[in-house]
């Protein structure tokens, strides 16, 4: 019990921070629907110039809606916790009983709510204006959602844990890492196009297959059972290194003193 | 004890911040660090709060070991300074709401109002911590260090720049907890009259160390001084001793 109620507290701290700031709950769905209308022009013109887009209209939205919940799960993860810098809140969050791993959680649970709120919308509103709904996807798309959203968390993990360690100087590693994986993550391609010497490091990451499975159940191929599987593994292995990071950085940062001193 | 410290030492890098400090604080004492900026106070309260890992020696807390097992003993401390901040865009009474979860307190709503009726903070529960004064702010900080009533209260400078009205309204209210709960505290400060009024013993500490140890009045005849003020000059302008 005791566990579970400090991650509400800390879910509780970050939902009020929302519930109080319109402009902050709106910011997070605007960038994701200026995406989506964006690629929909994008789709509507290669639909009659491109033979490859053609088989599958939904290519490029479903793309751009997908690599929103990477980006964004890993904002939801780095922002709430620049908040705590921000705020110079960490030290009153450690005197705490709060455990790392506790807050661990919490930012996850944050992450999650942010990115629903982000991409959500974007995914609605895409039906009334291309007619297309990611939705028709249907089971493959709970998988890819979720695939993504844990490749965000490592990555916001990792971030997170960077940041705590050589301050806020570094806050815009949360921009510049998640934007590193994008031309290797196969998110408008395939990853065959890459160079032959990229391919093995593209293959590297959760996202690219995900987005592989993703043409293969929308070319009509079928849900790629190879490609889930190394996404899970790899996953798996990515969430771990990224909590383990940041639990490594924790224990430098006390041995520092930076807990004590974190903040603008 | 409350607390037993033994070779207390931290080091960073070439810098020497608390050099094998040995002290113990009596359960509910009110105990003073006194010493000038760079004495190792904030450092030492660090340490004893978990927030800050020493290089070498022990701490016992509410009889626990915190280099070992202070998650066990984190829930009956806490802590006020104003070199850290509560979130900014939360209202007080949401910033309450959330360490009340974090430090697992029951019957939180009327823990809550107690707090609000007892440092007169009904006025301010709607409002955003970001836009109260420092004075205001400090009666937050130091309601959510009373939240989970705790046992052992650690408290960095808890009236620096507040105006002396506000400055003697906390000093009441930490009178009034510690007669009322039997609470320890421990608290470091360089306002002289707030330590001779609060404190029932002083930690003279200087470069690391704990020089002197005495109550208030103990000191002030022990140096010759009429007051702590006139002690503390004396310690902090002392040449420091040849270190062995």
């Amino acid at each position: 019990m005791g566990s579970l109620n400090r991650i509400y507290g800390m879910l509780l701290r970050h939902i009020y921070l929302l519930r109080g700031s319109w402009p902050r709950i709106l910011e997070l769905a605007y960038w994701p629907v200026m995406q989506m209308i964006l690629w929909g022009f994008i789709t509507q013109f290669f639909v009659g110039h491109s033979e490859w887009v053609a088989q599958a209209a939904g290519l490029l939205l479903a793309a751009v809606l997908l690599w929103d919940v990477l980006f964004r799960s890993q904002l939801g993860v780095t922002l709430p916790f620049y908040e705590e810098l921000f705020s110079r809140n960490l030290g009153h969050l450690f005197v705490s009983p709060l455990r790392p791993w506790e807050l661990i959680v919490s930012l996850l649970g944050i992450s999650t709510l942010r990115t629903l709120i982000g991409v959500v919308p974007a995914a609605l509103l895409a039906i009334p204006l291309y007619h297309y709904s990611i939705f028709d996807m249907g089971l493959p798309l709970l998988v890819f959602f979720t695939q993504l959203l844990v490749t965000g968390w490592a990555l916001g993990l990792m971030v997170s844990g960077l940041v705590l360690r050589f301050g806020l100087g570094a806050q815009s590693l949360a921009w510049v890492a998640v934007f590193a994986l994008a031309p290797i993550s196969g998110i408008y391609y395939p990853i065959s196009v890459l160079p032959g010497w990229l391919q093995p490091i593209a293959l590297g990451l959760p996202s690219a297959h995900v987005f592989e499975g993703m043409r293969s159940v929308l070319l009509g191929q079928g849900f790629d059972t190879g490609h889930f599987l190394f996404a899970l593994v790899l996953n798996i292995l990515y969430l771990c290194l990224g909590a383990a990071l940041f639990i490594r950085v924790f224990h430098v940062a006390r041995k520092r003193g930076l807990l004590l001193h974190s903040g603008e | 004890m409350a607390i037993q410290v033994h070779e207390l030492t931290k080091r960073f890098d070439d810098a020497l911040a608390v050099d094998a400090m040995d002290f113990s604080v009596e359960q509910g004492s009110a105990t003073a660090l006194l010493g000038p900026n760079g004495a190792g106070k904030t450092t030492t309260l660090a340490m004893l709060l978990g927030l800050m890992s020493p290089t070498s020696g022990s701490i016992q807390v509410l009889g626990t070991d915190m280099l070992r097992h202070r998650y066990r003993v984190l829930g009956r401390m806490n802590y006020a300074s104003p070199y850290i901040d509560l979130p900014q865009r939360l209202t007080v009474r949401e910033n309450l709401n959330v360490y009340g979860h974090l430090y697992g307190v029951r019957a939180l709503p009327k823990r809550i109002r107690q707090l609000a009726r007892e440092l007169d903070l009904e006025p301010l529960m709607k409002r955003a911590y970001r836009e109260l004064s420092a004075g205001q702010r400090t009666r937050v900080a130091l309601a959510k260090a009373l939240i989970n009533e705790p046992e052992l209260l650690l408290l960095d400078e808890p009236t620096a720049s507040l105006d002396p009205d506000t400055g003697d309204r906390i000093r009441t209210w930490l009178e009034a907890y510690r007669s009322r709960s039997g609470a320890t505290i421990l608290l470091a400060s360089h306002n002289m009259p707030e330590v001779e009024r609060l404190c029932d013993r002083v930690l003279m500490m200087r470069s690391g160390r704990i020089v002197d140890d005495g109550t208030p009045q103990g000191l002030a005849s022990r140096y010759g001084r009429q007051n702590l003020e006139e002690v503390f000059l004396d310690v902090a302008r002392r040449e420091p001793a040849a270190r062995g």
